[in-house]
């Protein structure tokens, strides 16, 4: 199977750190990967560069075959892990802005999304004025209904309840289409067990493990979690 | 659904549909439900599913039609062979444990009896 991202050797220097260590990763065109590690591993900094928002100072980043630019946005949807959106704008405004910014965002795909999310009533409210998980459902919409190839998505469930996390895991269960790519970063590794077919695991800026999830079960007679303890505790 | 996570989750989702075959909650010549819908109703990742899918396909117990979907095999032999095994292989395990506990094959018996009895 074709490699939908390929980075060879990033060194990226990033807030007064290593953020990633000559890394080099290739992720296969298909799967939901998790990019998994603790706090401060380079998750983030990798999401980043793979959506070309930072740049690494060496090293080379493709997504589809193309070197990451102009181009590869166009198929990469990205998810930060802050707020992206405007506080003045209202749910509709946020929408129209996607509509126009990007060719390949669906209205529809969104409005099935948001009637999923239960926001479907709340489209006059400012984004201000969301709570926490209400607006981490929506911004999440925003980014699944584009028709993208890859789709990154940076702690897409940290900090929200339990209810609102199993809404997010389906949403992005049900838009996962075949042949799409979702690299989804989290240190909540026990609740994206079923979701991930492959797991990568970052340590200091490089990459220590990366496998099939049920291949990695099978060899470590443990779940993802237990591999993640070995990995990172050496238990 | 609650999967044991400790052991591969393609594995238990084959288990689970060789299960629901030998009770007949899926017969002979019957379309199994498409990839999306398992998915969608296990909260499991499609493509372990089609990679559970794949798995039976290899023991011939389920066979793909291009553009049709997957379904279970018409002769009735094979199934009654999965039953059989699915039968041996719990059987395996209860022996396992009754061997961990030291009790003999004549004490299984005595007790299978009397609990069956009733």
């Amino acid at each position: 199977m074709a490699n939908i991202v390929e980075v060879k050797k990033a060194y990226k220097f990033y807030g007064g750190t290593t953020a990633l260590d000559f890394i080099d990763l290739d992720i296969k065109k298909g799967n939901i990967v998790g990019l998994l590690g603790p706090n401060g591993s380079g998750k983030t900094t990798l999401l980043k560069v793979i959506a070309n928002v930072i740049h690494p100072e060496s090293g080379e980043i493709f997504v589809d075959g193309k070197k990451v630019g102009i181009e590869t946005r166009k198929i990469v949807s990205y998810l930060p892990d802050n707020d992206f959106l405007l506080k003045w704008m209202t749910l509709n405004n946020a929408i129209k802005f996607y509509e126009d910014f990007f060719e390949d965002f669906s209205k529809e795909k969104m409005m099935d999304l948001l009637n999923f999310m239960e926001l479907d009533g709340k489209l006059a409210i400012k984004v201000k004025d969301l709570s926490k998980g209400m607006r981490e459902k929506f911004n999440l919409s925003l980014i699944l209904a584009r028709d993208a190839e890859v789709y990154l998505l940076d702690e897409p469930i940290g900090g929200v309840d339990i209810i609102t996390r199993d809404n997010i895991l389906e949403s992005i269960i049900n838009t996962f289409v075949e042949g799409k790519t979702i690299i989804i970063t989290t240190h909540l590794v026990s609740e994206l067990e079923k979701i991930l077919d492959e797991a990568v695991f970052i340590k200091d800026g490089k990459i220590i493990l990366q496998g099939n999830c049920d291949d990695l079960r099978m060899e470590y007679g443990t779940n993802i979690e237990g591999v993640y303890r070995q990995v990172y505790r050496g238990v | 659904m609650n999967f044991d996570e400790n052991t591969p989750i393609y594995l238990q989702i084959s288990n689970l549909i060789k299960i629901g075959i030998v009770q007949g909650k899926y017969n002979p010549g019957d379309k199994m439900p498409s990839v999306r819908e398992l998915s969608t109703e296990l909260k499991v990742n499609p493509n372990t599913i089609q990679r559970a899918y794949s798995e039976i396909d290899k023991e011939g117990i389920l066979y793909t039609k291009r553009g049709m979907g997957t379904f279970v095999v018409e002769d009735l032999k094979i199934i009654e062979g999965l039953k059989v095994n699915m039968a041996k292989t719990t059987v395996e395990k209860f022996l396992d444990e009754m061997d961990s506990l030291g009790i003999s094959t004549e004490e299984i018996v005595e007790i299978i009896k009397e609990l069956r009895r009733d």
